[in-house]
């Protein structure tokens, strides 16, 4: 953005002597907005669509398809029905906490924007501690939550709240511990630093590099999850103990928020593995004109962020929701050892190839095709056993 | 100049949320107020260039500490209606406490030769942080972290029921 500014001002577009402190203040609130505007917001909403549409599929439904084409539009009916709600406070509750508890939420989930790498220029700030920064406003939503449950002054809400602060505390464990294994082979914290590190190609990836950063990025995804109170582990709103967990006694507005923060939040869990091990805008180089490139990565990037928000869709309208039990057993008997071993087994990994190892990568691939194959194979031969009819066709 | 706005901003910020942290009557707002000064804390390092420090005063204490103590107190029995304050509670050795200790940061704040830089240097602090603990301060970071592994044990000692335990295996043994 820095740069952005500094060739304007250089070409005289904001006069001789121009302060360039505030130029700089409004390129950044400028970007910001477009960010949350254009991006942040339309995407938590399209990717509510998405997702009911593609667990339609998944459950032999129709799904919201009235609202423009293909009920495309659903989710801005969606926005103006609750706008148009009346504001319920509870009037037990605590109403100053109740109030803020949603900006809480909604705030952490617009700050990771800012270190968001879209492409090798298209960054808000590219902070020399950016994952850690992502990883650490995050942690603000669990804040957020749990004053909901409290505020409400409700026993579903509460539970809600505390169960969704003992899983994200206890996920964030393996979530921290997960990102370091990519941080040791790039030696930086800074997202672009990360995905420089790496190249466009698969076998350049962080994620095949070898065996143990394979297990972290899956290991980083599953907690993520967890982290962003998905199915399976969306305890914390368990509809079918809590009614709605925390957000039982918000209406309108208010509620809406913190669901928007959960979708969104798909993009931003994307985000953080794509650029930790999946090359993140990383693209052959085929053209020197910068805006073409730009556009190409910005392309790139989005892909690979969109599959995997797809894989989270595909994951919630598959797995059922597991106990509470499970969830802490999950974590803290499997997930926190094996990120302990990945992050020493990457260190010895670089001790030993300091300048990588060139046939593990090949292998890592080769093994991870052979799961997608092993996987499709049986999914093609239920599809044969079962017989069924498939409509395959995405608009009904 | 703007520089020092924002630096009154974090510092009404962090003073403020404090202050409601030690006067607010009930316990679950002045949890919910740490919030506040921890927030002012980190924007106070970020002024000051620390942009790791701050990232870890946010991870640890927002993410960490904060949740905990709100974990604490929301589970215990009775917390929304807290009437106990401890404003009549031992007033005179409270008040000598504080004089004394207010006395001695006046006197340290003053006595100190500040040092101040002739303007800020915003460069990474991450590498030098990182070759000071595995460095010269390897020792010191060690202890601590040993320190920390005696608590975390302690906790795991102190929270598992030991009755059961040991009747287990006992009944084992048998």
């Amino acid at each position: 953005m820095q740069q952005l500014a500094d060739s304007l001002i250089a070409q005289g577009m904001f006069g001789a002597n121009p302060p360039r402190d505030l130029i700089y203040a409004l390129f950044i609130f400028v970007f910001s907005l477009i960010v949350f505007l254009g991006i942040a917001f339309p995407f938590a909403g399209i990717v509510s669509w998405v997702e009911r549409r593609v667990w339609a599929r998944m459950q032999s439904r129709c799904g919201p398809n009235r609202v423009g084409p293909n009920g495309f539009l659903q989710w801005l009916a969606d926005g103006l029905k609750h706008i148009c709600k009346e504001d319920l406070i509870p009037a037990d509750s605590d109403p100053a906490l109740f109030k803020f508890a949603p900006y809480l939420v909604i705030l952490a989930f617009t700050l990771p924007w800012a270190v968001m790498p879209f492409s090798s220029q298209l960054i808000l700030a590219d902070l020399n501690v950016g994952i850690l920064y992502m990883t650490s406003v995050t942690a603000l939503t669990v804040v957020g939550v749990l004053m909901a449950g409290w505020a409400s002054n409700d026993k579903w809400s509460l539970i809600g709240g505390i169960r969704s602060a003992a899983q994200i505390v206890s996920y964030e464990i393996p979530a921290g511990l997960s990102i370091f294994p990519a941080v040791l082979m790039a030696g930086t914290l800074s997202m672009q630093g990360i995905i420089k590190a790496q190249g466009w190609a698969p076998w350049t990836w962080f994620a095949f590099s070898n065996p143990f950063t394979f297990i972290a990025a899956n290991v980083l995804y599953i907690s993520a999850l967890a982290e962003g109170n998905r199915t399976p582990f969306d305890l914390p709103e368990a509809e079918s103990e809590l009614v709605a967990g925390f957000a039982t006694e918000y209406s309108g507005m208010r509620y809406l928020f913190f669901f928007a923060a959960e979708w969104g939040n798909l993009f931003i869990i994307g985000a953080i593995i794509t650029t930790l091990f999946l090359g993140g805008w990383q693209f052959p180089l085929i053209s020197n004109n910068a805006v073409v490139m730009n556009v190409l990565q910005l392309i790139t990037f989005n892909i690979k962020v969109l599959f995997l928000v797809f894989i989270s869709v595909w994951v919630r309208g598959t797995l059922p929701r597991v106990r509470i039990d499970q969830l802490m057993s999950l974590c803290w008997k499997y997930l926190v050892p094996i990120s302990f071993v990945d992050l020493v087994g990457t260190a010895a990994w670089i001790a030993i190839w300091p300048s990588g190892n060139s046939v593990a990568p090949w292998i890592m691939l080769a093994l991870f095709l052979a799961i997608v194959v092993t996987f499709l194979r049986r999914v093609l031969h239920y599809f044969r056993r079962s017989k069924m009819e498939l409509y395959l066709s995405p608009t009904i | 100049m703007i520089a020092q706005a924002i630096f009154y901003v974090l510092a009404v910020l962090t003073v403020g949320s404090s202050a409601i942290v030690a006067f607010s009557r009930n316990i679950v707002r002045s949890t919910f107020a740490l919030l506040g000064a921890f927030m002012g804390v980190v924007g106070i390092y970020v002024l000051l260039a620390a942009d790791f420090v701050a990232m870890i005063q946010l991870l640890v204490y927002v993410g960490g500490i904060l949740v905990l103590t709100l974990f604490a107190v929301m589970l215990t029995q009775g917390i929304a209606d807290v009437t106990i304050s401890n404003r009549a509670v031992g007033r005179l050795p409270a008040l000598i406490i504080s004089a004394v200790a207010a006395g001695i940061m006046i006197f340290a704040v003053f006595r100190t030769p500040w040092r101040q830089s002739a303007r800020i240097i915003v460069a990474p602090t991450t590498y030098g942080i990182g070759n000071a603990f595995l460095g010269p301060y390897a020792l010191p970071f060690e202890l601590a972290s040993i320190v920390l592994l005696a608590a975390l044990i302690g906790a795991v000692v102190i929270s598992r029921p030991l009755d059961r335990g040991v009747s287990n295996r006992l009944s084992n043994e048998e």
